[in-house]
Order: C-alpha cells, then sequence, then structure tokens
C-alpha cells in the first residue's frame, strides 16, 4: 500500500538506501544512460560530462565539509589544486605511475586539509571563512610564485593517464574512470551520512557545543571532515589534470571554490542527490551561457569584450534567487514535486 | 637623515595611506556586522561601483569632483538601500552561510553590471590633486596619500562621537546587541538595518574613489575589498576602532613586507602577507585587538 511508504517502522527500513523500486528502477535507468553515453554523446560532450563527474566528486567533498559539518569552506579550490599539482608534478617530474599519482593527488591536500583543521578547531562559523579564505589565497599565490616546483604561469602539461598498460587516451576511456570514481564517491558519502562518523558529523553541524556534551569529539571529527573532504577534492583534482593533460594557476582560483558552494546550496546542502545535481547544474551552466551569448556577441560585436560580464550576472542571480526563493535548491524543489504527486489527490 | 630611516618612514607613510583605504573598507564590514550580524562579502563591489560612477561623472558629464563625489554619496546610498530591501531583508533568520553566499552572489551581480556597462579596459580617474608631490623631511607624500589619511582620521572621529552619543547611534548599537529587545523598545529594526546598509555603503564609496585616486580603475579592483578582510579580522569584527587600527596597520605591515622581505620570499609578497597576518592571529588570538569574545549558550 502506498501509505506505509512514509512510515518507517522498523530501523531497517530507515537505513535503506533506496525507499522504493521505482528509486531502483530510476537509478538503473540512469546507470544504463552513463554507461553508454560515449557511444553517441560524441567526444566533446563526453569531456563536458567527465568535467560534470569531477565537479560531483568536489561537490560531494564540500558537502561532507559544510552540509554534513557545518564548516564553512571557502578553500576547497585549493585542496582541488593542491590535488591536481601534485599528480601533475608526480607524473612529470618524478614519472610515478598513474594510480599512485591519483593515489597521491588525494593524499596530499588530505594532509593539507588535516594542517589547515588544526587551527580551525576554535574557530566557528566566519571565523572558519576567514581562515580558509586566507588559505584559499595563499595557496594560490605559493602555486603561482614557486617556480621551481609548479612552473608558475606556464603550467603543467601532462600525459595521458595509463594503467597497468592500458593507455587513457581518448576523452570516452577517461571518461569511464571518472565515472567509476564519482559513483565510488557518491555510494561513500551516501552511507557515510549513516555511520557514526556521519553522524556525528551532523551532530557538529546542529549543536556542536551539545554534542562535545554527549560526547562527540570535537577535535577528531572536525579534522576527519576536513581531511575526508580535502581527500575528495585531491582526487577530482588529480583526475582534471588527467583529463585536461594541461593545468595553470588560473584553474583553482577564489571563482572556483564559490562554484563549489554554489554547487551544494543550488543542488540542496546536506544530501547527495542534492550535490550531485547542483554539479551538474553549474557545470553545464556556463556552456549554456556560452550558447546563448555566443550568436549574441556575433550579432552586436560591440558587446563581444564585455559579454563575459552577462554570465558573472546570471551566476549571482542564480545564487541569488535560489537563496532568498529556495533555499533546499533544486532537491528541495524536486522533494516537493515528487510528495505532491506522491500524495495526490491528498494534501498531505 | 639617512636612507634606511627615511626609507622606512616612507614605506609606513605610504603604507598608512592604503592602511586608510583599507580600515575605510573594513569600516564598512563592521558597521554592517555591528548592526545586523551579516558579514557582506560584496563591500568591495560597493567601493568599486562607487568609483566607476564618480569617474563617470568626472570623465564623461563633466561634473567638477567635489560635487561628483557628493553626487556618488547620493547614488550610493540609494543603490544601498534599494539592495538592502531586495535582498538582504528576505535573508533575515537564515544561518549565517546562506547570508553570505548571498552577499557573494550581489558581489557578482554588481562586479558583472559595472563589467558590462563600462568594459574591462582600465581607467584613471582624474583628481584635482597636484601631481607634485609633497616634500616634507626629505619624505615624499602624494596628495591623494594625504588626503585619505586625513578623511579617514574625520571620519573615524565622526563616526566615534556618533555611535557614542547620539541616539541613532545608539540606537544601532542596542540593535546589535539585542534585535529582539531593540524591537520592543520601539526602535524601527528595519530602518537601523537599512541605515546602517547606507552607512557603510557610503564609507565604502568614499575609499573607492581614494583608490581609484591613488592608483588605477579597474574591475579586479573589487578584489581590494578582500584585502580589507584581515584589517577586520585583526581588529575584531564588532569593533569600529579596531577596524581603523586593524587597517592601518595592515596597509603598514604589507608594505613592510613588500619592501622588506621580497628579497627572500619572492615578488608578490605584499598581495599575501595580510592573509598570512589572519591566519597567525586566528592561531592566537581569534577575536581580535578589540573584539568581544563570543559566548556561547547551549
Amino acid at each position: 500500500m502506498a501509505v506505509t511508504r512514509f512510515c518507517k517502522r522498523t530501523y531497517e527500513q530507515d537505513l535503506r538506501i533506496f525507499q522504493s523500486p521505482s528509486a531502483k528502477i530510476f537509478l538503473a535507468l540512469l546507470l544504463l544512460f552513463l554507461l553508454t553515453f560515449p557511444a553517441f554523446g560524441g567526444r566533446y560532450l563526453c569531456y563536458v560530462l567527465s568535467l560534470c563527474g569531477i565537479a560531483v566528486i568536489g561537490a560531494l567533498g564540500i558537502n561532507v565539509l559544510t552540509g554534513y559539518t557545518g564548516l564553512v569552506s571557502m578553500g576547497h579550490a585549493a585542496f582541488f589544486g593542491i590535488g591536481a599539482y601534485s599528480a601533475a608534478i608526480l607524473s612529470t617530474r618524478a614519472g610515478v605511475p598513474f594510480w599512485l599519482c591519483f593515489l597521491a593527488g588525494g593524499s596530499i591536500p588530505a594532509l593539507a586539509g588535516l594542517i589547515v583543521a588544526i587551527p580551525s578547531l576554535r574557530l566557528k562559523g566566519l571565523y572558519i571563512v576567514v581562515t580558509t579564505l586566507a588559505f584559499q589565497f595563499i595557496t594560490e599565490h605559493v602555486i603561482y610564485h614557486w617556480e621551481s616546483l609548479t612552473s608558475g604561469d606556464k603550467g603543467i602539461q601532462l600525459p595521458h593517464a595509463s594503467l597497468f598498460g592500458f593507455s587513457f587516451d581518448s576523452h570516452a576511456k577517461f571518461y569511464y574512470l571518472i565515472l567509476l570514481t564519482a559513483l565510488t564517491a557518491a555510494i561513500f558519502t551516501k552511507n557515510l551520512a549513516m555511520t557514526r562518523t556521519g553522524r556525528a558529523f551532523i551532530a557538529i553541524r546542529d549543536r556542536d557545543v551539545s554534542a562535545e556534551i554527549i560526547g562527540v569529539s570535537l577535535t577528531k571529527y572536525k579534522i576527519m571532515a576536513f581531511t575526508v573532504s580535502s581527500f575528495m577534492a585531491g582526487l577530482a583534482g588529480a583526475l582534471f589534470a588527467f583529463l585536461n593533460n594541461l593545468i595553470s594557476p588560473d584553474h583553482f582560483t577564489f571563482a572556483l571554490s564559490i562554484q563549489y558552494l554554489a554547487m551544494i546550496i543550488v543542488g540542496g546542502m546536506g544530501t547527495v542527490l542534492g550535490s550531485i545535481i547542483g554539479a551538474f547544474f553549474m557545470t553545464l551552466l556556463p556552456e549554456i551561457l556560452a550558447a546563448v551569448t555566443g550568436p549574441l556577441s556575433s550579432a552586436y560585436p560591440l558587446l563581444a569584450s564585455r559579454i563575459g560580464a552577462v554570465s558573472t550576472i546570471v551566476y549571482g542571480l542564480i545564487i541569488i534567487l535560489f537563496l532568498i526563493l529556495e533555499p533546499a535548491g533544486i532537491f528541495g524543489i524536486w522533494l516537493r514535486v515528487k510528495n505532491y504527486w506522491k500524495q495526490w489527490p491528498f494534501k498531505y | 637623515m639617512d636612507v634606511q630611516l627615511q626609507t622606512l618612514i616612507q614605506l609606513i607613510v605610504i603604507g598608512l595611506a592604503w592602511g586608510s583605504i583599507y580600515a575605510l573598507i573594513a569600516l564598512g564590514f563592521v558597521v554592517i556586522f555591528k548592526a545586523t550580524d551579516i558579514f557582506n562579502f560584496a563591500q568591495g563591489e560597493i567601493m568599486m561601483v562607487g568609483a566607476y560612477i564618480a569617474f563617470s561623472q568626472v570623465t564623461f558629464l563633466n561634473i567638477p569632483y567635489v560635487p561628483a563625489f557628493l553626487i556618488t554619496l547620493g547614488f550610493i546610498a540609494i543603490l544601498a538601500a534599494v539592495v538592502e530591501i531586495l535582498v538582504i531583508r528576505p535573508m533575515v533568520g537564515e544561518p549565517v552561510f546562506s547570508v553570505i553566499m548571498v552577499t557573494l552572489g550581489l558581489g557578482n551581480v554588481l562586479r558583472g553590471v559595472v563589467g558590462l556597462i563600462w568594459g574591462f579596459d582600465e581607467y584613471t580617474l582624474p583628481t584635482p590633486f597636484p601631481t607634485n608631490p609633497l616634500s616634507l623631511l626629505g619624505i615624499t607624500i602624494q596628495y591623494g596619500h594625504l588626503t585619505t589619511i586625513l578623511l579617514t582620521f574625520i571620519l573615524l572621529i565622526i563616526f566615534f562621537f556618533f555611535f557614542k552619543y547620539s541616539n541613532l547611534g545608539i540606537a544601532m548599537r542596542a540593535t546589535a546587541e539585542d534585535q529582539e529587545a531593540a524591537f520592543l523598545m520601539g526602535m524601527g529594526v528595519k530602518r537601523i538595518f537599512t541605515l546602517s546598509w547606507i552607512i557603510a555603503a557610503l564609507v565604502a564609496a568614499i575609499a573607492g574613489v581614494f583608490l581609484a585616486g591613488v592608483s588605477y580603475l579597474k574591475p579586479v579592483m573589487s578584489f581590494t575589498g578582500l584585502r580589507a578582510l584581515p584589517a577586520v579580522i585583526l581588529g575584531g569584527m564588532d569593533s569600529i576602532p579596531g577596524a581603523i587600527l586593524g587597517g592601518l596597520i595592515i596597509g603598514v605591515a604589507e608594505n613592510l613586507a613588500g619592501f622588506y622581505l621580497e628579497s627572500y620570499l619572492g615578488g608578490g609578497i605584499q598581495e599575501i602577507a595580510a592573509y598570512a597576518i589572519v591566519i597567525l592571529i586566528m592561531m592566537v588570538r581569534p577575536y581580535g585587538l578589540f573584539g568581544a569574545r563570543e559566548i556561547e549558550r547551549v
């Protein structure tokens, strides 16, 4: 009966990831679509979807830190960049094989996250924002100026990734690797929320003083949140480095940090599906805007140099409108629509 | 005077001038934070809008400097009121994070609009100051710098007396401390919010006009606004003298670091000296020099 779906009568029911058979069917269809996409998508769309996948991993990372634990971090792009540069430097300077670069691309930012977490332990809300902001700018600066390590402005060029002799030399092949990582990240984050650690994170977000009183060690879990989040950001960065085969300091600016925060806000903060939707939305938005403003700037050539400003305006407006009108994000809209139809024709 | 000391004093003077600009921007941050508990990341962009409006008046409409300055202030006041009512008022009661993101979004919109209307080229704001710097005891001070320092000093005194003795200033402090109590006592809390935004925007606009006077006018100016954040943190987020002192210290520290540490740590150290100071303060004294300790009750 439809009604029993709303009442959870056993703990088992509560713990289930898929609350109904239709969710499983939908997910299976989605997986089928994603797996077969390169066959009919074409090179450019594969690239765009790969970017979306990387954004998903990054968004899930910031979701763990900000959505689950409530520590707003403006330094996510810095960890992303550290991951990308670690992978790039290890791969080009030391000839380290891809899978090790990949893991190092996650571990080195995780270490950095650990270090950043320590002064953040006794800070809250706004102060963490400013500290992570300072970290972001300092990292940007170091990446730009430490020429001997990062070749500064010139950027680093990477070879194609290769795993045990199998070379990922096309966008389609690398797409599958990114898909796999993104799926793993999503399952990991979804399960994280249901474990003891995840519940500790959520407790810290809701009322950290009370959490400490009931025995949740703030130190341990805040450091863990930073580390996990930076690890995921670093993995995403490493994948980005190998996807693009070229990275430079202006890929990892403050604007990217804001983009990640916007992803989880627009998508729906604190939810896995929200982060995924937000990641897709914010990655596809520049593409759509470019498609729209492209013809516009060729029609009015005077506007051409200023047309970039339009995307900045749209970007800002989306953030503002979503926060004022729909704080729960796209996922919130989806939930409302879904519940409306589930309960139709009843009101509640 | 021997050269080393002269250089040092010269650097300090320039540092004070830049510090005054940071102090003004920091003042804007603190005024809004004190009254509404909101951190307005769009201060840098409001500053930029003020500078561009002044520029347009002086260059395209041929309005002389001082009236253009005053008209700019009027325009910015209206802009701030509109922004506050349309964008910030609906966010009352939302978590801190949401409001910060709204101000960031607002900053993006303002920056985009400026880029759209004025383009991304670099302009110079013509100022009525003589171009030859003033020379005092062997130290050269630009007139622009001197005016900035003097005006900031005057503003500091005005604000000090405003918040301490005037009815409106006391009302703003009361609202900052306890919104509900202020509301129950009959103070127009909504009007006070709007007023604090207007004051912060005016201060930012003044800072913008001076910044355009001593350096160039371009859309990335708004990132200078973010450089004032360390000043706010150093001084304490809810302290006005702290903001000004913090701004001056950051300005001087940046300049000194830029000159003396350049050979050790490479170029560009000036840009991040301020952020390094932030991290240091966060570890040692998070509430800043004059900030009040936040007491949380569960």
